[in-house]
């Protein structure tokens, strides 16, 4: 017994704080209704909200109609006057890309370079070994941006456009040797060629060619049918 | 939307928005996970693969585009071409990253069935879509001379 209390003595007994079970499952179950009652106070919905316009996504531009054209009296006027208008979707870059001066096409409002680095091939319609439709397919493809048309390649180099006048251009498009179409086919060409009329619909966040391609066609014929008149 | 798509000789019905670019049909439906993502707009040739014979960047063409079709991947590429490349990718030990190699190997399978025995200029043509962060251009170009010399290609034997 002596060791007994020379034990007590040398290791004095600490007080150990003691919690009940139940102030513990009570203090558990406070956390837990304050925890709810904040996760599940009342709140205001969203509430909807008008979505602000989207910007356009490209600028549209519109043709003069061919009747506009009428008070010219001049016929030779009328027709470099009609033409003159026509010209500004001939020399637009969703129509120029197509038709460079060498065997690369261009790109974007700016005119670069393609990238890839592509080459016109024997048809037109690129290298053998590296075709058009290696990228380029029926329609234009919103989720890759690359367009497309069933008929896409570049115009022949005789029809070359970049780099020469409007005037040049005019005189080229009449000369069936460099051309390849007589005038009905031209007028068709510029009218109701799908490949033409893609420029209308580039999709993406391409700039379109100026008003549509009726209105295009209508001003083609009007210049055809007055005499067919170049710029300078 | 169901498509039929026949991928390495096996067919499937894809059930997918037709819409949906070809190279995630491939990686997430078909694990096919060969083909590479590399920019998602036509400018890299990472996900190239053969439809009907002809090379074509997955992530430009539709699943609606491609249904019908006769598509392989670089799982499956086969041939004396593409067993001459493999053999020249590898004595030239062409990868140094690796990403854009199956895109690579692509293209110059389909080069080697145009033009057997390509110039430089044939395959910078050919090739000029296939872009390489790691600059292995010159690698690449003397890999695709050797398989057009190799004994096993086509331009050798016959």
């Amino acid at each position: 017994m002596r060791w007994r209390r020379r034990s007590r003595s040398a290791t004095p007994r600490r007080r150990r704080l003691r919690i009940g079970c139940l102030p513990l499952l009570a203090i558990i179950v406070a956390v837990v209704v304050v925890t709810a009652v904040i996760a599940l106070r009342p709140r205001a919905l969203p509430q909807p909200e008008p979505i602000a316009a989207a910007p356009p996504k490209s600028k549209v531009a519109h043709l003069r109609s061919v009747v506009s054209f009428a008070s010219i009296g001049d016929a030779e006027a009328r027709s470099l006057a009609l033409f003159a208008e026509a010209g500004r979707v001939i020399q637009h870059p969703r129509c120029m890309n197509c038709h460079p001066r060498n065997d690369r096409p261009t790109q974007t409002d700016a005119m670069r370079a393609h990238i890839p680095w592509v080459a016109r091939g024997p048809d037109d319609a690129g290298e053998p070994t590296l075709r058009c439709s290696t990228c380029h397919h029926a329609a234009n493809f919103e989720a890759s941006g690359v367009p497309g048309n069933p008929k896409w390649k570049l115009a022949p180099i005789e029809m070359a456009w970049q780099g020469k006048s409007l005037g040049d251009i005019c005189r080229q498009m009449l000369d069936p040797a460099r051309s390849h179409m007589d005038r009905a086919a031209l007028l068709h060409h510029m009218a109701q060629d799908e490949l033409v009329g893609w420029a209308w619909h580039p999709g993406g966040k391409r700039n379109p060619a100026p008003g549509t391609q009726a209105e295009f066609g209508a001003l083609i014929k009007a210049w055809l049918e007055s005499g067919a008149r170049c710029p300078a | 939307m169901s498509y039929q798509l026949v991928v390495n000789g096996r067919a499937h019905r894809i059930e997918e928005d037709g819409q949906t670019p070809l190279l995630w049909v491939l990686r997430d439906t078909l694990h096919l996970t060969g083909t590479k993502y590399g920019c998602g707009i036509a400018q890299c040739g990472a996900c190239t693969i053969h439809v009907d014979g002809q090379p074509m960047r997955s992530c430009s063409l539709p699943l609606e585009a491609a249904a019908g079709s006769q598509i392989v991947t670089i799982e499956a590429v086969a041939g004396a071409e593409a067993d001459a490349l493999r053999a020249a990718w590898v004595e030239r030990d062409v990868p140094q990253c690796g990403f854009c190699q199956s895109g690579q190997i692509m293209s110059a399978v389909a080069l080697l069935r145009v033009k057997s025995i390509p110039t430089d200029d044939d395959i910078d043509r050919a090739m000029s879509g296939n872009i390489c962060r790691c600059a292995t251009y010159n690698r690449i170009r003397a890999a695709i001379h050797d398989a057009a010399r190799s004994p096993s290609s086509p331009a050798t034997t016959a």
